[in-house]
């Protein structure tokens, strides 16, 4: 009996206590750097597609919204086209964590209503952005030991000149 | 008596379903106060409209009567609900001047009559639905209410005693030195919990128990005829408020303001006392609702007529 008024009055109480509801249209919520929202595609520091076409974001996705073609152009991939259907994705970041290349980032972003459905899904243009997103100094061209026009082979970072398999010297 | 008897009978029921469908919003606004949210503050100001706006949702639903239901049942039900709780309102005296239907000379039964048909709006609801859930809360509404019934009648008989009549009138004069808060606040309490068993509201609403019974009585009802038991629980609430106002709190009676400001006011304080309590207090077990009604509150209210009896014999020989 007296617990029950006590609890009758706690509750009264609350009547004076701040609101929690964020209003939100009017009144933005924090989302942190690494919140997991709608998706982009970055570009490496010379300004050029991180994306190399390997599919791993495709394959690591368990909705399986990306689709994706491979494209080859100076020894570079690039994707043809790279589409997410964000009416399927679920945000879950695995995308992010497969990429070889920090091309594919998830941003703080949640803002993407639609009134028609296939709205949602996102060509490369739609995802590409002309930054460099979360990474700023990564390039894989520069690190992978790949030759791609105006890099030869032995010439990445971290990479040294080939050895001449055929030479007999030391 | 009432001037314009014919405009009073047409306009109360629109009066009472608007306070009614008010209340909707009231009891969200309060809800989110209460649980440190706002509830629905978009449509209109401060979310007025809201209710209003949920009324046309509901006037656009399917109208759908299931195949295995009793059809004239079916559609019955929520009528006598609706019907008893606003005839139940044409002997609540709202000011000295003007009650709805006059002076009833035995008002408090003809309110009591009516809450007792109210009954079968649920039960025969959840008797013609056909369905598991609804038979369930339908025989979990009977048993209630039956037994809530008989100690909600026994708590008024001390209010009826002291003041000598079951005219709502001579009750709200017979409080004019003394509001009957005082004398009888154990009738107050035990017609109170009676008034929430009665209205099927939290901590009472095991007719609904939304997450054992999906909605109990009214599981298979839609569209507006849900619309109308919706109403008639709001309804009923203000009713049991206004009894309460009526028979303890002195009505219309109050310094300075004028009577029926005073009845709102003290109605909408009750009100919000209902509220209060299903935002503070989790539903009751089936077992505890019952043994609460006869074990305690059944012998609460017989000894509040004895007891009120005893002073009234020994005043009239003292
Ligand atoms: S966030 Fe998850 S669901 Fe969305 S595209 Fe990436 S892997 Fe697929
Ligand atoms: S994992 Fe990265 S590099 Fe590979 S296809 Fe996806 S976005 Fe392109």
């Amino acid at each position: 009996m007296l617990d029950t008024l006590r609890t009758l009055m706690l509750t009264f109480l609350h009547a004076f206590q701040r609101r929690v509801t964020v209003q939100y249209p009017e009144e933005q919520p924090y989302l942190p750097p690494r919140y997991r929202g709608r998706i982009i595609l970055s570009r490496d520091p010379d300004g050029e597609e991180r994306c190399v076409s390997c599919n791993l974001c495709a394959v690591a996705c368990p909705v399986d919204c990306i689709s994706l073609q491979k494209a080859e152009q100076d020894g570079r991939w690039y994707p043809e086209y790279f589409r997410i259907n964000f009416s399927r994705c679920i945000f879950c970041g695995f995308c992010e964590e497969a990429c070889p290349t920090y091309a594919i980032q998830l941003t703080p972003d949640f803002e993407m209503s639609e009134y028609a459905r296939p709205n949602l899904v996102y060509e490369k243009d739609d995802l590409l952005i002309s930054g460099t997103g979360k990474y700023p100094d990564y390039s894989f061209w520069r690190v992978a030991g790949v030759p791609i026009p105006g890099k030869e082979r032995g010439e990445s970072a971290h990479e040294r000149p080939p050895v001449d398999l055929h030479s007999l010297l030391p | 008596m009432t001037p314009l008897p014919l405009l009073s009978i047409l306009l109360t029921p629109l009066i009472i379903l608007a306070l009614a469908t008010l209340l909707t919003w009231v009891e969200r606004r309060l809800l989110g106060l209460w649980q440190d949210r706002y509830g629905p503050n978009r449509v209109g100001p401060g979310g007025l409209f809201q209710a209003v706006a949920d009324g046309i949702k509901l006037l656009f639903k399917q109208d759908w009567i299931p195949p295995f239901a009793d059809r004239g049942v079916f559609v019955l039900a929520p009528v006598i609900g609706m019907m008893t709780v606003l005839m139940s309102f044409a002997v609540i005296p709202v000011t000295a001047l003007s009650g709805i239907a006059g002076n009833l000379n035995v008002g408090l039964l003809f309110v009591l009559a009516m809450m007792g048909l109210g009954v079968y709006a649920v039960v025969l609801a959840g008797w013609a639905s056909n369905s598991k859930y609804a038979l369930l809360g339908g025989m979990r509404a009977a048993a209630q209410m039956i037994s809530y019934e008989v100690f909600m009648g026994i708590s008024l008989l001390g209010v009826v005693m002291t003041a000598g009549s079951f005219s709502l009138y001579d009750i709200v004069t017979a409080q004019t030195r003394m509001w009957f808060v005082i004398p009888q606040c154990v009738g107050l309490i035990v017609f109170l919990l009676a008034g929430i068993a009665e209205t099927h509201r939290l901590p009472f609403d095991l007719p609904e128990g939304e997450n054992e019974l999906g909605a109990g009585f009214h599981t298979e009802y839609s569209g507006m005829k849900f619309g109308m038991f919706f109403i008639a629980e709001y309804a009923g609430i203000v009713l049991i408020s206004a009894l309460v106002t009526t028979l303890w709190l002195g009505g219309w009676q109050g310094p300075v303001l004028p009577g029926i400001v005073w009845f709102a006011l003290k109605t909408g304080a009750v009100v919000v006392l209902f509220i209060l309590l299903r935002a503070a207090l989790p539903r009751l077990r089936y077992d505890q609702l019952m043994a609460l009604g006869w074990k305690v509150l059944l012998p609460l209210s017989l000894l509040n007529v004895t007891a009120t009896g005893t002073v009234l014999m020994l005043r009239s020989a003292g």
